[in-house]
């Protein structure tokens, strides 16, 4: 199948609303869903036959500051049955108080599980329904998000100490 | 078992929970877990990361594009060449550059070069792990041949940095065919005496046959990819369902068992070697003659010789190196096979000199995650062995 | 000249001081603390064709308690400092540091919020190998200045060692 055959599926059974946009590069397309309507959407490209996304490569952030909406929480997909690659999206905003929340998917890919962790830890994302929302890569009293664009690239002394804890 | 035998003699027993690591000998490098036993029958292991986080992929996006390559390069640095290819080709393809043939050609050979070297050192380690210690010697000068190889590219042993976008830095040096030509000639007497060692060797066959299983769906589910999932049955190499570089030229074959434990891991691997020797013997016949780096101005540093010669060419070569290469505006995400399994780069280009979002789908990472599943019910030497078997480089779990 | 030669050179008169530093520095156990990538060629240096045991130190022993050399080889992150200050406070007198590969010197390319921008933040480090990663040859040739300056060492007269308080009764 290809990419935009792909697209028209989930059009088709999502409606026309669950493609916000749809981006072709260098014939790699990637579509963005709605946020809420991540989880059925990621359910359906598992388990649709014709479909079978059954491996997940990985799930990634970019943070588009200053624009708004803020995050973007990438997923590449691929299926190793019809060896094709699909890549969607969602844009999730950074409320007042509080961090940008979306579903996790792993219930769907158990794979998602350390790649939303980091994600979480490096954007400051958090992922609902995670089954083990730890830190995993910084030190557990650290309390920044490093990869958001208005974090220094050198740190702070008071965030980022070099002393042991 | 624990509640009846308590039951029965009035024995209180309990979970017991061990550090492993970070500083271990067996533990091939910074990785620490907290296993928890249950006498010596592994319970649960819980990996703890980060002791070798070194911000990459924020360091990346203050870097210039042609900066990254090194920095990739120390990312995976069992086979340093895999990982600046994979940056290479994507970012070949958001610039939509087309590489000369000569230049794909002697990345082939680096990238098998890197794949042999990189399970010679696993090869090697994993005996030691296991408690075979003759075999990381012989492995160990076999990657001496192979470090004066990539000597002969572009200097450095460990970390040639020898690759471009758009091709290659240099040319090969005079020597470098005939010498690759001795070392494929005697490479494969040298992988059977290898597998002498330990391939039919009973205490070898004890302590990896049966340990450490991990079934397809498991494997699938997991994200695992490379040896791993070949050792559990499912024939996917990157390199022949969506190839680059040329390997749909290249005629090999692709290792699979069915064992889906750790002597079947090691099987894939010493196979795969022989494979890439294989290819490293079609890729010296065909060596074209050519231009090693694709001719873009603006975008691909010009050749060294005009930079000296021509103005326009110095001019380019200046602003490129002051002010860095401005791809289109987009996002692509590439993948190759490396000796771990998928890599696989994405990049978010804003149309800036730097990198916006660099993502690196590390292999390590995500194999790494079926080290719980695999380990319970084994013993905890056994554990040792399924972490090896997983082959992982702290530098690319980290980041 | 000399009682030396008059005993046949059968034997060596020296002072005390230069006999325990010729022993201290010709079978000096390292820690193999490999971290990253020089790690791999600090391995190479072992093996035989740069070959580290002509020199007493092919024993690398993983416990910090039989060894008397740190080879800080690889990146330290921030993460990993109570890790490498535990080991190196468990190493016992005398013991010597090695700061090899330019991520353990000043920390490398990796000038970020994760690394530490030199082991010398943390431990006393004798000797400096630049290189990324410095070739087995540099890593032999800081090796040797590390002998050299044990064995200039006052080892007798300054022990190494902390004053100790005396508690009064």
């Amino acid at each position: 199948m290809n990419q935009e055959q792909i697209q028209e599926q989930i059009a088709s059974r999502f409606g026309a609303g669950a493609v916000q946009a749809a981006v072709m590069f260098r014939d790699q397309l990637t579509v963005q869903v709605p946020a809420d309507q991540i989880l059925d959407i990621c359910r359906f490209l598992k388990e649709d036959p014709e479909l079978s996304f059954d491996f997940l490569s990985f799930v990634g952030g970019v943070d588009r500051h200053p624009q708004t909406p803020r995050f973007e929480v990438v997923y590449q997909l691929s299926s190793l049955k019809q060896q094709h690659r699909f890549r969607i999206k969602v844009v999730i905003e950074e409320p007042e108080k509080g961090l940008a929340a979306v579903d996790s998917v792993t219930a769907i890919w158990p794979t998602a599980d350390w790649h939303e962790r980091e994600t979480a830890e490096m954007f400051g994302i958090t992922f609902k329904n995670h089954p083990d929302p730890r830190k995993l890569l910084l030190p557990d009293n650290w309390k920044i998000h490093p990869l958001r664009k208005d974090f220094p690239l050198y740190g702070t002394e008071e965030d980022t100490p070099d002393l042991p804890a | 078992m624990p509640e009846e035998a308590t039951a029965q003699s009035g024995y209180h027993s309990e979970i017991m929970e061990l550090n492993l690591g970070p500083h271990h000998p067996s533990t091939h490098g910074v990785f620490r877990a907290i296993v928890e036993l249950d006498g010596e029958i592994v319970v649960n292991v819980v990996p703890h990361l980060g002791y070798l986080h070194r911000g990459y992929e924020k360091t990346c996006e203050n870097k210039h594009y042609h900066q990254v390559i090194p920095l990739a390069e120390r990312c995976d640095y069992m086979g340093a060449s895999s990982n600046s290819l994979v940056f290479c080709l994507t970012m070949e393809k958001i610039l939509d550059v087309k590489v000369p043939e000569r230049a794909q050609v002697i990345r082939v050979i680096m990238a098998e070069l890197s794949r042999i070297f990189s399970h010679l050192f696993w090869l090697g380690t994993h005996g030691h792990d296991v408690g075979a210690m003759t075999p990381l010697f012989y492995m160990l000068r076999e990657r001496e041949e192979i470090m004066n190889l990539f000597e002969l590219t572009a200097g450095g042993r460990l970390m040639p940095n020898y690759l471009r976008i758009g091709g290659l830095i240099r040319d090969l040096e005079e020597g470098f065919v005939e010498r690759l030509r001795d070392f494929t000639n005697h490479f494969d007497q040298r992988v059977d005496e290898y597998e002498t060692l330990l391939t039919k060797n009973v205490i070898y066959i004890d302590r990896t046959k049966g340990i450490g299983i991990l079934s397809l769906e498991d494997a699938i589910a997991l994200g695992v990819s490379g040896p791993m999932i070949r050792a559990s049955g499912l024939r996917w190499d990157i390199r022949k369902t969506e190839p680059y570089c040329g390997y749909e030229n290249y005629d090999f074959d692709i290792p699979v068992e069915t064992g889906c434990d750790v002597y079947s891991r090691y099987l894939v691997r010493v196979a795969e070697m022989r494979q890439s020797n294989r290819i490293l013997k079609q890729a010296l016949d065909r060596l074209p003659e050519g231009e090693i780096r694709a001719r873009k101005a603006g975008v691909i540093f010009p050749p060294q010789e005009e930079i000296y010669t021509k103005m326009e060419s110095l001019i380019h070569h200046f602003m490129l190196v002051v002010e860095g290469l401005r791809p289109p505006i987009g996002d692509f995400y590439q993948c190759i096979e490396s000796p771990r399994g998928e890599l696989g780069c994405y990049i978010v280009s804003d149309g800036g000199p730097r990198p916006y979002r660099l993502k690196w789908r590390a292999p390590a990472f995500v194999n790494l995650e079926s080290l719980a599943k695999m380990a319970k019910g084994n013993f905890f030497a056994d554990l040792i062995a399924i972490l090896s078997s997983v082959d992982i480089v702290l530098a690319e779990v980290d980041r | 000249m000399g009682i030396e030669r008059h005993l046949n050179d059968t034997v060596h008169v020296t002072n005390l001081e230069w006999l325990v530093n010729w022993a201290r520095k010709s079978s000096m156990w390292p820690l193999g603390f490999g971290l990253a990538c020089c790690a791999l060629e600090m391995i190479a240096t072992f093996v035989s064709r740069y070959d580290l045991a002509r020199f007493g130190m092919e024993v690398a022993r993983p416990s910090p308690r039989h060894a008397d050399l740190m080879i800080v080889s690889g990146t330290a992150s921030k993460k990993m400092i109570p890790a490498v200050r535990r080991i190196y406070e468990q190493m016992t007198e005398p013991k010597w540091v090695i700061a090899m590969g330019a991520c353990a010197c000043t920390g490398g390319i990796y000038k970020n919020y994760a690394v530490v921008q030199g082991i010398d933040r943390h431990l006393p480090v004798d000797v400096y190998i630049p290189g990324c990663p410095p070739r087995p040859e540099a890593l032999l040739d800081g090796i040797l200045q590390l002998h050299a300056k044990v064995m200039k060492e006052q080892s007798i007269h300054n022990p190494r060692i902390g004053k100790i308080k005396v508690v009064e009764r």
